[in-house]
């Protein structure tokens, strides 16, 4: 490959990247189907990477693609259209009965933004499971290759190439329509798009598995993702409230890696390497929740407690009495283990590591928590704090022993050694 | 990756403040990054005549008000986006409307607008002793 040629692919793969939800999209609205439509705008990326190294890159990149993926399309319902006239020729001759003509409609070339919302309601599909869901959304949305999502995953690539595949199956069988959601399941199904973005996100965040802690480039596919949302659906509060929680906890991506790629824990952040920008960004996001007058929902409620870290230049100044009542607002409206732990925590901050482990006794009787790495970690540290070393020490042991991360593994077996 | 994206108009002083129209364009344009999620900040910036230079040099600080009548390339403003190449930072600048407006017209005589892409520097891009020092200032 002569180095123009190259130089042009680089350039079409950064097209893509901006055009394949509209690309892909709208594709999907003409062939009526999200796996046809995907086909449609891959054949039509193709065909940029044969013709744009001698014609050049067009003037409207995204319209040229969209154009010579709708080509193919008519070429395909032409084709389809003489096999099916010719069929029906048969059956008429059978029947004696008379063609019903299929007119297909010329839609408008109307609203892409609601073709590329529509687009992300389909790859989040309830019908898919969410691993499915987090591949679809990455591939046709946010336009990353297969190779780039599996190497996000630490899969391989044909597993990763498989379950896409899969993935646009189940949509076909399942008969998914490319429309938007009935207003009255318009709610849940914009949750299932926020959970696959913060799914993506917490991926990156804190890697379930690898030798990694963190995997940025899902963080920052997922904010991309959160912050195209949050033009599409202005309205809803709880789009700019997860905005603002994956703002606020990117701000803190580089302080919670030390050198060697060791965890550190909030507590031990060099705040100065929080990045303000992103804080600021976060705080905007979500005043804009607030703005919107219906209180906060689960996003908008870990997004406060993310920017009362964020405003306090310490630990000991954290407002922990906010963050205390902010949980117990979010142990309400959205209960689970994982809450009741931090609010544990934030109780042991603000009022004592007594109050702290007296909730944790409370909540471990759910067996969802008893036996969590977390749960044993927090115990640790707040026997610690209450000068009880040895039982202590045995919850770090244990705790090393639950968690699937080998970076947060080796902090704990640290915190598990008896301090010199 | 971050890149900062310099517009540097080739205007001068006197024409600096855009017309309705060329800032409803540039909203538009605005508004293109922001929905496609990769606007993180931008700004404007007032003609040179609001502004100063400071240097250092001679055992002395100078300082030399503004306007810098004989200074070439003048920043107008910049935006700050946050994409995955630097093919894309410059898919970008190539749909600035007013790189486009200058572009799609024959003949043109106008004042030459650039901008010019730059990468910024993350901490992984500095050698490790450069890292500790950017962090050893307590």
């Amino acid at each position: 490959m002569s180095p123009a040629t190259s130089d042009v692919n680089r350039s079409v793969e950064a097209v893509w990247r901006i055009e394949a939800a509209r690309v892909v999209a709208t594709l999907s609205r003409y062939a009526g189907d999200v796996g046809v439509g995907e086909d449609l705008a891959q054949e039509a990326l193709l065909t940029a990477l044969e013709q744009w190294p001698t014609m050049g890159i067009p003037e409207v990149p995204g319209a040229w693609l969209v154009t010579v993926g709708k080509r193919r399309l008519l070429d395909d319902v032409r084709r389809r259209a003489i096999f099916d006239s010719k069929r029906d020729e048969l059956v008429r001759q059978a029947h004696g009965g008379q063609r019903r003509s299929e007119i297909e409609q010329e839609r408008m070339d109307e609203d892409i933004a609601d073709d590329v919302l529509r687009l992300l309601f389909t790859t989040c599909h309830p019908v898919l499971s969410r691993p499915a869901r987090t591949a679809l959304t990455l591939k046709l949305v946010a336009g990353l290759t297969t190779e780039e999502i599996a190497r996000a995953y630490l899969v391989e690539v044909p597993t990763m190439a498989q379950r896409i595949v899969r993935a646009k199956r189940t949509l076909a069988e399942a008969r998914v329509q490319f429309d938007a959601p009935m207003p009255e399941e318009l709610a849940s199904r914009l949750d299932a798009v926020l959970e696959v973005i913060y799914l993506i996100f917490n991926e990156g965040y804190v890697a379930t598995s690898g030798e990694r802690w963190t995997r940025p480039e899902l963080c920052r596919e997922a904010l991309r993702l959160g912050r195209i949302l949050a033009e599409l659906v202005p309205a809803e509060h709880e789009v700019h409230g997860l905005v603002a929680l994956m703002e606020l906890q990117s701000s803190r991506l580089r302080a919670r890696i030390a050198a060697g790629g060791e965890p550190i824990l909030l507590q031990d952040q060099d705040r100065r390497n929080w990045d303000q920008l992103l804080i600021r960004r976060g705080l905007a996001a979500l005043e804009r929740a607030d703005r919107l007058g219906r209180g906060l929902g689960p996003y908008g409620l870990q997004a406060a407690i993310a920017a009362c870290h964020a405003r306090a230049p310490d630990l000991k100044s954290t407002d922990w009495i906010r963050i205390s009542a902010l949980y117990h607002a979010l142990a309400e409206l959205a209960p689970s283990p994982v809450v009741d732990l931090n609010r544990a925590v934030a109780l042991s901050m603000a009022y004592g590591p007594e109050a702290g482990l007296e909730m944790l006794d409370r909540i471990t009787a759910e067996p969802a928590l008893k036996n969590h790495h977390l749960t044993a970690a927090v115990r640790g540290d707040l026997l610690e704090r209450l000068g009880r070393p040895k039982e202590a020490r045995r919850e770090y042991e244990r705790a090393a022993s639950l968690t699937e991360n080998e970076r947060e593994r080796e902090l704990l077996a640290l915190r598990a050694r008896p301090s010199g | 990756m971050r890149f900062m994206m310099f517009m540097i108009p080739n205007i001068s002083e006197q024409d600096w403040v855009p017309s309705a129209e060329a800032v409803a364009e540039m909203t538009r344009y605005n508004e293109e990054l922001t929905k496609a999620g990769v606007l993180l900040s931008l700004d404007g910036l007032h003609p040179t005549s609001q502004g100063a230079r400071v240097t250092g040099a001679g055992g002395k600080v100078t300082v030399i008000d503004g306007p810098f009548t004989e200074a070439k390339e003048i920043i107008g403003g910049y935006w700050l986006i946050e994409v995955s190449s630097k093919e894309e930072a410059v898919e970008w600048a190539k749909r600035c409307p007013a790189i486009q407006g200058a572009a799609s017209t024959p003949d043109y005589s106008g004042p030459v607008p650039v901008i010019e892409i730059r990468q910024v520097f993350e901490v992984e891009d500095f050698p490790p002793e450069v890292r500790a020092a950017a962090t050893s200032t307590a």
